[in-house]
């Protein structure tokens, strides 16, 4: 292990590091055990301080390094030692990991804080007050797996943090587990969560299998020692590293949500949408991008595997862009967009263009987890005004201006009210007005994600393009299609939800969610607006912080062109689909989508359905599975193994030998001898007369009777 | 020599205590149904005291046996027949889990068994013996009847206190083990004539019998041992036996009975046939391989939640096959602690299951369904016992799944890393039948009006599954102690295979 001197001249804070772990683990403790007697107050002032103090510990880590790039590594506990192989769990802290670090306490703070008052609703509609507990519980948990992540020194403790957050992504999928989506109940959450959990582990797998090489060619699985014997194991077994570097992109496109793993991401929308904003668009799912940028020694060494992470990488965002033109569901648009986002980090990162990847990362944090944050606002708000609770005042008020007494049915309004979905946009419409801040800050961050100068979006993802165009021009090319069809789902989301008239009566009413939402939408607001100066051209502050942390990379210089043509892509896009969609502006109701008539229904629905991709997958792997394991488990194992055979061969061979024992043989002598026996120990003579088979009840007796007498032989030679 | 000085050594009194516990419930009259779990729970409890103190003189730098007691026993046709006990870093964990899981059976039935409590605690008692013994003899003889031994108050708790097909269960249960076990009876009938001895340490002194009979003697002692495991394709005796045993009798059943089985194969099959250990390993991993798989897929579609979790069985035990079969440090170490994961975990699923039978009468998973929101406490344990149960890292299952695969992906005995990559596909399986079980439980709606009043687990249903959910936690994050206490001896064991 290397323990590097700290010769610089300020403070530091490294020791500080296992804080950032143990603090939201606390966090969770607490409200796991004292959740209920805490109340919702008490619940949500440890569970947001919890993050608050892991996000301060991060700032310390960043101060810490200013001055002083080399990694450190904090040990924390020796895990095992076997033979040769010997784990430590310690941390390594470099501008790397403090990237994450900060991103993940950074914006899970934010959002921790947005949850209280998101959860306090939420908990309400859906009649279990008790479950505000235990969801911040799992949230800080979360908070905790994804630190061991990103600070691990080594592939098992990533690893172990992978699985983690894992663990932390089903809970919460499924947090509603009684329900589907609207609120019916229905155990869909749930399969939700199993779906995620089981297409994940396929990841894991090539995962372990990465761990598994790496121990058996280089030696070790922490980071330094592998990356020190990379050109040897390279020069003795070149495909060892295109083995390695394969079974990680494996595991990458099961946590990020990369072809041909993606299929779980959409349905983790099940989780409420605070979850679908930290977990499955701001952190966890980038951690597949983390992962290979930690890995980039080996994926340097490896041309053929850089080729085909930014191939997967490309390929994912131009598909799932083509998926999200089509989605009502407010948040599946943005499922979609962040497979085809995290699509654009893997491109980057494979090509070997780390920085931008990296710096894609942070501005999408910013930028999805507002738009997320931004749609978990507008559902409340229609929540609220579709069902208004008794002790929502603000809603009340709604409620009696519009002359609905929806308080009075709550509780039974799945019997009485017509199925409403807040999260179609077919039923929103006109939201700018009824809730300002929600609207503007959400028009942002989808400018952001759009890629509009000069909000951050545009400068992280031209990185992309810029260096694309240079070194994959295939990849460009996909990148440049994903980007117009970005800017086009987005401009239909916008005008579909905020502009035009209002669709339904709930959307005419929707409710401004209160300052704890907004104020977090603000701050992000801010954040995807100016976070892209933090590389822009000219500054590169961010390139020259990782650097530390990276193989040397030429970084190429901003390129006119290439901005200019993405940014017209853009501009064109959304001109193209204000085009078709500004007529919605003025229905009342919903008509057929105008994309639909260009496309024809059949394209259309088959984009919708994306691409029928999750049917083709129940159909082969999820049916044959089944009807594999139902024909092993009756036929095989029950009706060939358990009936036929033992019955015919090892049943029949036993009744035969018996009958050839019982007359040569004569167990008459042992069966006298056990009766006896059993007749003089009351209690066993009671327990063997409820015995009905002679031969194994007498071998059981002799048994017996042969061990007792042995016992007592022994007794005899030991005492004498 | 006398009595005194044989009840002193520790490894006597921790093999042979709970016959005073056998004594007292003999004559504590049997209306006294309280007084007579007490004293069985008491008993197991000292046992375990006594387990701890023996630990506690465990050297674990020292790879060899110690604490041995040898006594010369009888003679017959002129071959010594020793007494000798004894323990190394292979045993030392087994025993400690055998007394450690033996006094939460016990609590497990204390309002499952209401028929002939003392009859069914005087064969608990017994079994115990038999386990530590089995555990513990160095002398092929001696092993041999404590290795019979445990089959006798196990098909008495099947066969009286089972389901209501018991009696077939406890038959086939019968049949199987002696079919495997008298293979091996020859084998050590012809290894006693050879060597001249039934101690396993003179016949390691002596050295392995060469040629062809090495592997015959192999194969004699892996039929008893792989139908005990029980390894794939001789595990039909398995869901039988678990379905019909009552609860105590399945946490003992998996958590220490199956083990004695792959225990078996390590105490005896590596060291003394080490060519042959070698010449196998390839098939016995394959066989291995296939358990994984097979077990995993075949759980899946059960109904009946013990026979998922039987079934599971069979799987995880194939990972416990494949790490001693990769005949490197990190499979056989991860194999031991495997060993005592399952029983820990496997354990801690039958006491779970039992749990919400002795409610609801019926382990059909379509009788369930959101008992999370009814019983929290309940779904929060069982929750993590299944994550233990499909190897999460942070706990105990992970260490023992991680250092197994690890272990035979760089096999040289095993020769590929195939082996590793198909058991690896197992870690996919476990997570689809454990979350499928959790799921039809746990979450969706309550669909049956009955399941709406259960009532969440008593204090001692708690105070039976904690310490279970301690070492699943204790293991799973700092499993350092545990291979401390092996690792002197599985080097020592592998050095001798090389």
């Amino acid at each position: 292990m290397l323990f590097d001197a700290v010769h610089n001249a300020g403070p530091t804070f490294f020791h500080l590091a296992p804080l950032a772990v143990f603090i939201p683990l606390l966090g969770a403790t607490i409200n796991f055990l004292f959740g209920r007697r805490l109340g919702e107050r008490g619940v949500a002032s440890v569970a947001v301080g919890a993050a608050a103090v892991a996000f301060v510990v991060s700032v310390l880590q960043w101060l810490s390094l200013q001055g002083h790039h080399e990694a450190v590594t904090v040990p924390i506990v020796e895990w095992l030692t076997i033979g040769d192989f010997q784990v430590a769990w310690a941390q390594r802290i470099d501008t790397l990991s403090v990237t994450m670090m900060l991103v993940v306490t950074g914006v899970g703070t934010l959002i921790h804080i947005y949850a209280t008052a998101y959860m306090h609703y939420d908990v309400r509609y859906k009649n279990d007050p008790r479950r505000y507990a235990r969801f911040f519980g799992f949230f800080n948990l979360f908070i905790a797996m994804m630190m061991i992540l990103v600070t691990g020194d080594s592939y098992l403790t990533l690893f172990v943090g992978w699985e983690g957050v894992g663990l932390c992504s089903f809970l919460l999928i499924g947090f509603w587990y009684e329900y589907d989506i609207l609120g019916n109940p229905s155990t869909a959450n749930a399969r939700a969560a199993k779906k995620a959990f089981v297409v994940n582990r396929v990841g894991d797998f090539g995962f372990l299998l990465a761990i598994f090489t790496l121990f058996w060619y280089f030696g070790t699985v922490e980071f330094e020692g592998v990356f020190a014997k990379v050109h040897e194991v390279a020069a003795q077994h070149p495909n060892v590293l295109l083995a390695v570097t394969l079974f990680l992109l494996l595991g990458v496109t099961g946590k990020s949500a990369q072809i041909p793993l993606f299929v779980w991401l959409p349905d983790a929308m099940a989780g409420p949408t605070p979850v679908s904003a930290l977990i499955h668009a701001a952190t966890m799912v980038t951690a597949g991008v983390y992962l290979i940028t930690r890995s980039a020694e080996l994926y340097l060494a490896v041309p053929q595997a850089q080729a085909a992470v930014a191939l997967v990488g490309g390929l994912t965002a131009l598909v799932a862009a083509t998926m999200a033109v089509a989605q009502y569901d407010i948040k599946k648009v943005l499922a979609y967009s962040t497979i085809s986002q995290l699509g654009f980090m893997v491109a980057a990162v494979g090509m070997g263009a780390f920085v931008a990847g990296m710096f894609h990362l942070v501005t999408h944090a910013f930028f999805k987890a507002l738009l997320f944050l931004g749609s978990g606002s507008v559902i409340i708000a229609l929540e609220r005004a579709h069902h208004p609770l008794p002790d929502d005042p603000e809603a009340q008020a709604v409620a009696g201006h519009h002359g609905h007494d929806h308080a009075a049915h709550h509780g039974e309004h799945d019997a009485h009210h017509a199925p409403f979905d807040p999260q179609d946009m077919r039923n929103m419409g006109g939201l700018l007005r009824r809730i300002p801040v929600t609207s503007w800050t959400y028009i942002v961050g989808a400018l952001a994600l759009a890629g509009l100068p000069p909000l951050a979006g545009f400068w992280s993802k031209d990185e992309i393009l810029l260096e694309a165009k240079h070194l994959q021009p295939v990849v460009y090319g996909l990148l440049t299609a994903a980007a117009f069809l970005t800017a086009f789902y987005v401009t239909r989301q916008l005008v579909m939800v905020f502009l035009g008239k209002p669709r339904t009566e709930a959307a005419a009413h929707a409710i401004e969610s209160p300052r704890a939402m907004t104020g977090v939408l603000v701050t992000l607001a801010v954040l995807s607006a100016l976070g892209g100066f933090l590389n822009a051209p000219g500054v590169h502050a961010f390139g020259h912080w990782l650097e530390a942390s990276l193989p040397e990379i030429e970084t190429l210089p901003f390129n006119l062109t290439v901005a200019g043509i993405s940014t017209a892509v853009a501009l064109f896009s959304m001109a193209l689909a204000w085009s078709l969609y500004r007529r919605v502006r003025a229905w009342e109701a919903w008509q057929h989508d105008p994309l639909e008539k260009v496309l024809g229904p059949g394209l259309f629905d088959f984009l919708r359905q994306a691409w029928h991709w999750d049917d083709f997958y129940r159909a082969v792997f999820v049916q044959g599975y089944d009807a594999l394991a139902a024909f092993l488990a009756h036929t095989v194992d029950w009706r060939f193994w358990h009936d036929w055979f033992h019955d015919t061969i090892v049943a029949g061979t036993y009744r035969r030998l018996s009958r050839f024992l019982a007359r040569p043989v004569d167990l008459g002598i042992i069966d006298r001898i056990a009766n006896e026996l059993a007749g003089s120990v009351q209690g066993l003579a009671l327990v063997l007369r409820g015995l009905q088979s002679g031969f194994v009840r007498t071998y059981a007796l002799s048994v017996f009777v042969g061990v007792v007498l042995m016992l007592g032989y022994l007794w005899w030679v030991i005492v004498r | 020599m006398n009595i005194t000085e044989f009840v002193s050594h520790p490894l006597n009194l921790v093999t042979f205590f709970p016959l005073v516990g056998v004594v007292l419930l003999l004559l504590t009259p049997r209306e006294a149904k309280n007084r007579l779990r007490w004293i069985a729970l008491l008993t197991s409890g000292v046992t375990f005291a006594v387990s701890l103190a023996v630990l506690a003189r465990f050297n674990p730098a020292d790879p060899q046996i110690q604490l041995a007691y040898q006594r010369p026993w009888f003679q017959v046709a002129g071959l010594q027949i020793n007494y000798i006990l004894g323990v190394d870093g292979l045993s030392i964990l087994l025993l400690l889990l055998t007394t450690f899981l033996t006094p939460i059976a016990i609590l497990s039935t204390w309002s499952a068994i209401e028929e002939r409590v003392k009859e069914f605690m005087v064969f608990f008692l017994l079994l115990e013996i038999g386990m530590v013994g089995v555990f513990l003899a160095l002398d092929l003889f001696l092993f041999y009847i404590f290795w019979e031994f445990t089959l006798v108050p196990m098909y008495f708790l099947i066969g009286i206190w089972g389901g209501p097909n018991r009696m077939y269960a406890a038959i086939k249960f019968f049949l199987y083990t002696m079919a495997g076990s008298l293979l091996m009876l020859l084998a050590i009938v012809y290894m006693g004539l050879h060597y001249g001895t039934f101690s396993v340490p003179e016949m390691l002194a002596q050295g392995a019998i060469g040629g062809a009979v090495q592997n015959w003697l192999f194969l004699a002692f892996a039929a008893a041992f792989a139908i005990k495991v029980p390894m794939w394709p001789l595990h039909s005796w398995l869901p039988d036996a678990h379905v019909q045993a009552p609860t105590a009798g399945s946490v003992i059943l998996a958590g220490v009975l199956l083990k004695m089985g792959t225990y078996g194969f390590l105490r005896f099959n590596l060291p003394l046939f080490p060519e042959a250990a070698v010449h196998y390993a390839p098939l016995m991993g394959l066989l291995a391989v296939i358990g994984i798989l097979y077990g995993a897929m075949v759980s899946y579609p059960q109904q009946d939640v013990k026979k998922l979790v039987a079934y599971s069985s069979v799987s995880h035990l194939g990972f416990v096959m494949l790490g001693l079969f990769a005949l490197t440090a990190q499979g056989v170490e991860g194999a031991i602690l495997q060993m005592i994961n399952h029983g820990i975990s496997t354990g801690a699923l039958f006491l779970v299951v039992g749990m919400i039978y002795e409610r609801r009468h019926t382990r059909d998973l379509d009788q369930f369904g959101g008992l999370w929101k009814i019983m929290p406490i309940y779904g929060a344990l069982t929750l993590i016992t299944t994550l233990s149960s499909m190897g999460l890292p942070g706990l105990n299952g992970f260490v023992g799944e991680f250092n197994i695969l690890l272990g035979a992906f760089g096999s040289q005995a095993l020769g590929s890393p195939l082996y590793a990559g198909f058991a690896a596909a197992g870690v996919i399986f476990a997570a689809v039948y454990m979350l499928y079980m959790f799921q039809k439980i746990f979450l969706g709606p309550v669909k049956h009006e009955v399941n709406k009043t259960l009532k969440d687990l008593s204090l001692r249903e708690i105070v039976t599954l904690l310490p279970l959910i301690a070492l699943m936690f204790w293991i799973g994050l700092y499993p350092k102690p545990f291979f401390a206490l092996m690792e002197p001896a599985v080097q020592h064991l592998l050095a001798g295979l090389r």
